[in-house]
C-alpha cells in the first residue's frame, strides 16, 4: 500500500517535473527546430512543430553570408585566450593564499571580489578611449586583455577553494622525503590540482564566450565574436527567422554541450565556493 | 633556523606569486577609474575635438536632472528587484521539485539548466522575434488561437518583456543553487522532523528555509552583480524605449558615450552608476563577508 502510494506519488512529481523542465526549454528546442525550416515554414501560422521540409540550407546561407565561421573563430580565440591567461595569472596567485595564508589573505580575496562590483559602464568611456587611441579597438587581442581582467577574481577564487582542499599533511610527508619544491609541485601537487584547473578552465571558457557588454562594446566587423555578429541580426533582417535560429544554434551547441558537463563547477564557480 | 629560513623564503616567494594579481587589478581598479572622474569634469564631445574645457560639475548637475535618469534609476532596480523575485521565488519552488525522486531526474536537470548557458543576444533575439513578435511570435499565435488580440510585448510592456527575457536566464541559476544546497539537507532530520508530526508546511519553514537561507543570500548577491549591468538584453531588443520606457543606467551612459558621443556626460553617469552600485554591494558584501565565516 505504502509503495503504490510513493510509486504513485513518483509518477505525479516525474510529469510535473518533465513539464516544467520542457516549458523552459522550449525556446531553445524551437530555435533548433526552426533553424531547419525554410522562411515561409518559419513563420507559418499555424507553426509548424515536426512535421515540416528539413533543410539545412539555413546553415550554409548563414556562413556564406555573413561569414559565420570569423566569427565562430573569434569567440573561441578570445574565450580561450583570455581564460589561459587568466589562468596563467591566477595559478600562482591561488596556489600561495591557499598554501602559505597570511592574515591579510582573506582581505585580499574580498577585495578582488569587490573588483567585480565595479559597474563596467563606469569604465566603458576611458576604456572605449584607450582602445581606440592604441589601435585595440576591434581587435581579438584587446577583448582578450579585458576579459582576463574581468574574469580574473573569478578565476582567482575558484582556484583558492580548489587548492585549499589540497591536504597539507601530503605536502609535509613529501618535505620530510627530502623532495626539493620543484619535485613537490610537479609530482604530488600539480597531479592533486589538475581537477581543480581543468572545472576554472571549463567555467571561464563558458563565461568568456556569453560575455555580452565588452564583446558589443569594443568590437566591430573584424573582431566580433559570436555575441557580437548574433546581435547584427536585431536590425529588421533579424526577421528571418529561419536564419536567425541557424546562426543562433551554432553560437549557443558549443557552449551547451560544455556547460551540461559543467553543473557541479557552475555552482561552485559563481558562488566564490559558498555553496557546494 | 632552517625552518624560519624556509618560512621566510616561502613568504617572499608567496608575496612575488599573488603580486601579479593584485597589481593588475589594482590597475584595472585605479586607471580607468581616475580617468572616468577626470572625464566627468570636463566639458568634452568627440564630435568637437580639441575643445575640451574644464567644467566643474555641470555634466553631474546636467546628468541628475535629467528626467531620463530618474527612469533609468528606476527601470535598473525594476529589473532587479523583479528579476530576483522571479528566480529566488521560482528557483526554490523548482529545486523542491527536482528534490524528488522521479524518473529522469538527470535529464530534467540538464533541461532546466541550459537557458543559463545561451548568450545573452541570443536569448533575447529568439525571445523577441519567434515568441514576443506580434505578427508572427508564437504567443500571438497563441493569443488568437484562444481569441485574443495579439499583444505586442516590447512595444507595450518593454520593461515586463526584458524582466521575463532576463529571468529566464537566470532562474536556472538559482535552482541549480538552492538545489544543490538543498541535497545537502540531512535526510535523517527530514525524517525526524517527518515523525514528530510535522506537516509538509512547517517542515518548509522551519527546516528547509533555515537551511537555505545562506544559499538564498549568495544568489541574490551574485544575481544583483550581474543584473545591475544588464546591457544585451535591451541592446538587442527595444534598445532602451519606446522613448526611455526600458533604459536602464547601464544603457543611459552608453547611449551617452557611443551614440551621442557626449564623454564628459556619459562620465559623469559612469561614476553615479558605481556609487549606485557600491551602496548596493556596500551591503551585499556584509552578507556574505557573514555568510562565508559561517
Amino acid at each position: 500500500m505504502a509503495r503504490n502510494v510513493s510509486t504513485q506519488r513518483k509518477l505525479v512529481t516525474t510529469v510535473l517535473a518533465w513539464t516544467i523542465g520542457i516549458l523552459i526549454f522550449f525556446p531553445i528546442l524551437w530555435t533548433f527546430l526552426t533553424s531547419f525550416k525554410t522562411e515561409a515554414q518559419a513563420i507559418a501560422s499555424p507553426p509548424a512543430f515536426l512535421f515540416f521540409d528539413w533543410t539545412t540550407e539555413n546553415y550554409f546561407e548563414v556562413q556564406s553570408r555573413s561569414d559565420y565561421f570569423k566569427h565562430f573563430m573569434n569567440s573561441v580565440v578570445v574565450s580561450f585566450g583570455s581564460t589561459l591567461l587568466g589562468l596563467l595569472i591566477a595559478i600562482p596567485s591561488a596556489w600561495a593564499m591557499a598554501f602559505s595564508p597570511t592574515k591579510r589573505t582573506k582581505d585580499v580575496l574580498m577585495w578582488m571580489l569587490s573588483t567585480k562590483m565595479m559597474p563596467p559602464v563606469g569604465v566603458l568611456v576611458p576604456m572605449y578611449l584607450i582602445f581606440r587611441n592604441t589601435g585595440l579597438l576591434d581587435t581579438r587581442s584587446g577583448l582578450v586583455m579585458v576579459l582576463t581582467l574581468i574574469n580574473l577574481p573569478i578565476i582567482i577564487w575558484m582556484l583558492y577553494t580548489y587548492f585549499k582542499e589540497i591536504p597539507g599533511e601530503i605536502l609535509e610527508a613529501a618535505r620530510m622525503d627530502g623532495a626539493s619544491l620543484a619535485k613537490e609541485i610537479i609530482y604530488v601537487l600539480t597531479p592533486m590540482a589538475i581537477p581543480g584547473i581543468a572545472s576554472t578552465l571549463l567555467l571561464n571558457i563558458i563565461l568568456a564566450w556569453n560575455e555580452a557588454f565588452w564583446t558589443l562594446n569594443l568590437s566591430a566587423a573584424k573582431a566580433a565574436p559570436l555575441t557580437a555578429f548574433i546581435a547584427s541580426y536585431s536590425s529588421p533582417e533579424g526577421l528571418f527567422y529561419a536564419k536567425l535560429s541557424a546562426a543562433s544554434t551554432m553560437a549557443i551547441a558549443p557552449i551547451l554541450i560544455l556547460g551540461w558537463f559543467s553543473q557541479k563547477q557552475l555552482v561552485r564557480g559563481l558562488t566564490f565556493g559558498a555553496v557546494k | 633556523m632552517g625552518d624560519a629560513m624556509a618560512t621566510l623564503h616561502t613568504r617572499s616567494a608567496a608575496r612575488l606569486m599573488i603580486a601579479p594579481s593584485v597589481l593588475l587589478l589594482l590597475a584595472w581598479m585605479i586607471v580607468p577609474l581616475a580617468l572616468t572622474i577626470y572625464f566627468s569634469l570636463l566639458r568634452y564631445n568627440l564630435l568637437m575635438p580639441g575643445m575640451e574645457e574644464f567644467a566643474g560639475l555641470t555634466n553631474y548637475t546636467y546628468f541628475l536632472t535629467d528626467p531620463a535618469f530618474f527612469q533609468a534609476v528606476f527601470n535598473t532596480l525594476a529589473i532587479v528587484l523583479g528579476v530576483l523575485f522571479i528566480t529566488v521565488v521560482g528557483g526554490i519552488g523548482l529545486a523542491l521539485l527536482l528534490d524528488q525522486p522521479m524518473f529522469g531526474q538527470g535529464i530534467v536537470r540538464i533541461l532546466v539548466i541550459a537557458p543559463f548557458l545561451i548568450m545573452p543576444t541570443v536569448a533575447a533575439l529568439v525571445w523577441k522575434n519567434m515568441f514576443m513578435n506580434p505578427v508572427n511570435g508564437l504567443f500571438a499565435w497563441l493569443a488568437k488561437l484562444v481569441g485574443l488580440q495579439p499583444f505586442d510585448f516590447l512595444a507595450n510592456a518593454p520593461l515586463f518583456s526584458i524582466i521575463l527575457i532576463v529571468a529566464w536566464q537566470w532562474l536556472p541559476f538559482a535552482t541549480l543553487i538552492l538545489l544543490t544546497a538543498l541535497q545537502s539537507l540531512d535526510e535523517e532530520q527530514k525524517e525526524a522532523a517527518q515523525m514528530d508530526g510535522a506537516g509538509a508546511l512547517s517542515r518548509f519553514i522551519y527546516l528547509v528555509l533555515p537551511h537555505l537561507s545562506r544559499a538564498i543570500t549568495v544568489v541574490i548577491l551574485i544575481q544583483t552583480i550581474f543584473l545591475l549591468s544588464v546591457f544585451a538584453e535591451i541592446l538587442v531588443t527595444t534598445n532602451g524605449g519606446p522613448g526611455t520606457q526600458s533604459t536602464t543606467l547601464t544603457f543611459l551612459v552608453y547611449a551617452q558615450a557611443l551614440l551621442q558621443f557626449d564623454v564628459g556626460g556619459a562620465s559623469a553617469g559612469g561614476i553615479i552608476a558605481v556609487i549606485l552600485a557600491n551602496i548596493v554591494a556596500f551591503f551585499l558584501m556584509r552578507m556574505i563577508g557573514k555568510t562565508l565565516e559561517a
